[in-house]
C-alpha cells in the first residue's frame, strides 16, 4: 500500500457509529482520519496468511459456573442512573414508533 | 500533627508502620493530606472531586477499628486515590466525560471492594484524559491537571491525575488503568512508579471499559515496594471477570523483602536492549542519557546487558490504533443516552437521544476514536483492518517470546521525551506516536514497570525507564526496580510545589 486513504465517508461512519458531527467539524475529521488510516495502512506490507489471530492476550477458555442465583444489584439502585424514569420503575424513551403514541 | 512525619514523601509502607506503631491515627494522616490539598489542588487539579467529609468518615471508621483492637490489616487508614474510571459505589464516576456528568456508581469495582477490604481509605477521584484516550490529560472534559514538578507541563496521560496527586503528595498512593501506556507514561512524567500488571491478573470489573483485550489497573506509587503491597492487593481471580487469571499475586512485597534482605543485587539477571527501540529516531538527548546512567547503576548491580530484536516494533503503533479504536468503538456504544448518564436535551425521538446525546456527550478525541475504530469495522474492511491487526498482534507476541529466550527482562525509556507543556503535540498521529515505548506491552499481554531513574538534563524534568517481563513474573519486575531504586544517583523523587 501507499499509505494513503483517501475518501473516507465520514458522514456515513457517524451515522453507523450513531454520532451527530457538528457540520463544520467533517472537514478537518476526515483529513485527520485519512492520516491516521494512511498510518496503519502500514499493515498490508505484512504477510500475514498463515498466522492465528490474536485475540485474547491470554489463553482463554469459556468458563462454565453453577447455575446458582446470586443478589444482583437492585433495581432501584440501577435505575437512579437513568436520565429519566417513569415512576421509579421504568427507564424513560421518547417515542420510537411513529404515528399517535402514548402521552 | 503528624509526629514529624512528611505527608508529601510518606509511602504507603510508612503510613502503615506509622499507623501501627500509633505515631499518628488515620484521621490525622488524612487531615494531613486534605490540609496539603487545599495547599497544591488550586494548582495542580489532580482531582475531578474531592468529598472531605467522606475521607475523614472512612478515616475515624479505621481509627475505631484500629483502637477496638479489629484493624482490617496493615493498610487499614491508608488513603489511596482511584482515577475516575473505576467505580466506587455511591461515588461519582465520570471518566472525565460530559457524558457520565453526574453519574454516581450504584456498585464497587472489584479492586475498590479490595481496598475497602483491607481498610484503605478511598481520597477522591483523579482527573484523566476523556474515557482514558490520551497521554497529557489535555482530553479531560472538565479541567486540565498540571505536572507537580513545572506547572506549565502536563502530567501525561491518560491516568496522569493519579501520577500528579501522588507526585504532589496529597494521597499515599493510587490506582491507574493502562491501555496503552496509561498508567507507566504518567508515572515517568510525574516521578512515580507505575505498574502495569500481567493482562487478566487484575480484575476489570468496574472498570469503564475502552479496549477491553488491553485494559488493566495498575497501581501507582512513591516507591517499588507500595506497588508491590497494591498490587498483593488488587489482585486475584474474581468471578465476575471471563479474562480474570486463576491464583492470586504469589505474594510480591514479602518476595521483595526477602529479596532485600539478601543485599538486593542483580547478579546473573539477564538484561535484554531491544535494538529497534534504541534505533528510534526522536529519543531526546536528555532521555537517552537517563537511560545511559541507569544502565550503568543496573551493570554496577551486577545485570548483564544483551542486545535483543522485537522486529516488528514499527508495526506496532499502526496495530494498536486498530484495535483499541475498533473495541472502544464497541464498548462505548452503551453509551447511547438511554439507561445511564447524558441525554440531549434538545432530543424528540429515539434515534436523535443516540445522536444527539453522543454528539453533545463525546468530546473530540473520544470521536475520533469511536469514528476510527467503526470506520475499521465497517462491512468489507473488518479482514484489512482488525483482523489483521489482531495478526500482527501475534507476530509482536512471538517478537517477546523470542526475545526472552535470552533474557530475563527487557530495559527500555519509557517515553521518548519527558513531560512536554500544555498545547505542544496538538497533531492527534504525533500524540499518538508518543506512546511508542509503551504499547506493545499491552499488545503482548505481558508486564511492565516504570520507576524514576533522573532528572533530564535540560527539561529539568523527572524521567523514568520501564522494565518489560513475561506474563506473570512481576517478582522479577520488583526485584530489579527495587534494587535500582536502592541504587540509582538520585535517591529522592519530591516535586517542589
Amino acid at each position: 500500500m501507499d499509505g494513503k486513504a483517501d475518501g473516507i465517508d465520514v458522514a456515513e461512519v457517524a451515522k453507523l457509529a450513531r454520532l451527530e458531527l457538528e457540520p463544520d467539524r467533517i472537514p478537518s475529521l476526515q483529513k485527520e482520519m485519512e492520516a491516521i488510516v494512511g498510518y496503519v495502512n502500514m499493515l498490508a506490507e505484512l504477510d500475514t496468511d498463515q498466522i492465528e489471530p490474536t485475540v485474547h492476550a491470554v489463553d482463554r477458555v469459556n468458563i462454565i459456573r453453577e447455575d446458582v442465583p446470586g443478589e444482583p444489584c437492585p433495581r432501584e439502585l440501577m435505575l437512579r442512573t437513568a436520565p429519566a424514569t417513569v415512576d421509579d420503575e421504568l427507564v424513560r424513551v421518547p417515542q420510537v414508533l411513529p404515528g399517535e403514541g402514548m402521552a | 500533627m503528624m509526629n514529624g512525619s512528611d505527608p508529601v514523601t510518606l509511602t504507603v509502607r510508612e503510613a502503615s508502620a506509622g499507623l501501627e506503631r500509633g505515631d499518628f491515627s488515620s484521621t490525622e494522616l488524612c487531615r494531613a493530606f486534605l490540609d496539603r490539598a487545599a495547599l497544591t489542588e488550586p494548582k495542580v487539579r489532580a482531582l475531578l472531586s474531592l468529598d472531605p467529609e467522606d475521607v475523614l468518615r472512612q478515616a475515624s471508621e479505621s481509627d475505631a477499628r484500629r483502637k477496638a483492637g479489629h484493624a482490617l490489616g496493615p493498610l487499614d487508614g491508608v488513603p489511596v486515590t482511584l482515577k475516575d474510571n473505576i467505580a466506587v459505589k455511591d461515588a461519582p464516576c465520570t471518566c472525565a466525560s460530559k457524558i457520565l456528568k453526574g453519574f454516581v456508581s450504584p456498585y464497587d469495582s472489584f479492586v475498590a471492594r479490595r481496598l475497602k477490604n483491607a481498610g484503605c481509605v478511598l481520597l477522591g477521584r483523579a482527573n484523566m484524559d476523556e474515557f482514558a484516550m490520551g497521554s497529557s490529560c489535555e482530553n479531560s472534559a472538565y479541567q486540565k491537571t498540571a505536572n507537580p514538578w513545572g506547572l506549565d507541563r502536563v502530567p501525561g496521560g491518560s491516568s496522569g491525575g493519579s501520577a500528579a496527586a501522588v507526585a504532589s503528595g496529597i494521597t499515599c498512593a493510587a490506582l491507574g488503568s493502562d491501555t496503552g501506556g496509561s498508567i507507566r507514561q504518567p508515572a515517568s512524567f510525574c516521578g512515580v512508579v507505575g505498574l502495569k500488571p500481567t493482562y487478566g491478573r487484575v480484575s476489570r470489573n468496574g472498570l469503564v471499559a475502552f479496549a477491553s483485550s488491553l485494559d488493566q489497573i495498575g497501581p501507582m506509587t512513591k516507591s517499588v515496594y507500595d506497588a508491590a503491597l497494591l498490587f498483593d492487593l488488587i489482585a486475584g481471580h474474581d468471578d465476575g471477570d471471563t479474562t480474570s487469571l486463576p491464583g492470586d499475586s504469589g505474594g510480591c512485597a514479602a518476595d521483595l523483602a526477602a529479596f532485600e534482605e539478601k543485599g538486593a543485587d542483580l547478579k546473573g539477571v539477564r538484561i535484554g536492549l531491544p535494538k529497534e527501540y534504541f534505533e528510534l529516531d526522536g529519543i531526546s538527548g536528555e532521555v537517552r542519557a537517563v537511560c545511559e546512567q541507569a544502565k550503568e547503576t543496573l551493570r554496577s548491580l551486577g545485570a548483564e546487558f544483551t542486545e535483543v530484536s522485537l522486529p516488528h516494533t514499527k508495526y506496532a503503533m499502526a496495530c494498536y490504533y486498530i484495535i483499541a479504536t475498533a473495541e472502544a468503538s464497541s464498548n462505548l456504544a452503551r453509551f447511547d443516552g438511554i439507561r445511564y448518564g447524558y441525554r440531549s436535551a434538545e432530543a424528540a425521538d429515539i434515534n436523535s437521544v443516540y445522536f444527539r446525546s453522543r454528539g453533545e456527550g463525546f468530546g473530540p478525541e473520544v470521536k475520533r476514536r469511536i469514528m476510527l475504530g467503526t470506520y475499521v469495522l465497517s462491512s468489507g474492511y473488518y479482514d484489512a483492518y482488525y483482523l489483521r491487526a489482531q495478526k500482527v498482534r501475534t507476530l509482536l507476541r512471538r517478537d517477546f517470546e523470542k526475545a526472552y529466550e535470552s533474557c530475563d527482562l527487557i530495559f527500555t525509556p519509557v517515553s521518548p521525551v519527558t513531560a512536554f507543556r500544555f498545547g505542544e503535540k496538538a497533531d492527534p498521529l504525533q500524540m499518538y506516536l508518543s506512546d511508542i515505548f509503551t504499547i506493545a506491552l499491552n499488545l503482548s499481554g505481558d508486564c511492565g514497570i516504570s520507576i524514576p531513574a533522573g532528572i533530564a538534563a535540560e527539561s529539568g524534568m523527572p524521567s523514568g525507564i520501564q522494565f518489560m517481563a513475561p506474563a506473570l513474573q512481576e517478582k522479577r519486575l520488583f526485584r530489579a526496580a527495587r534494587a535500582f531504586e536502592c541504587a540509582r544517583p538520585q535517591k529522592e523523587f519530591r516535586a517542589s510545589l
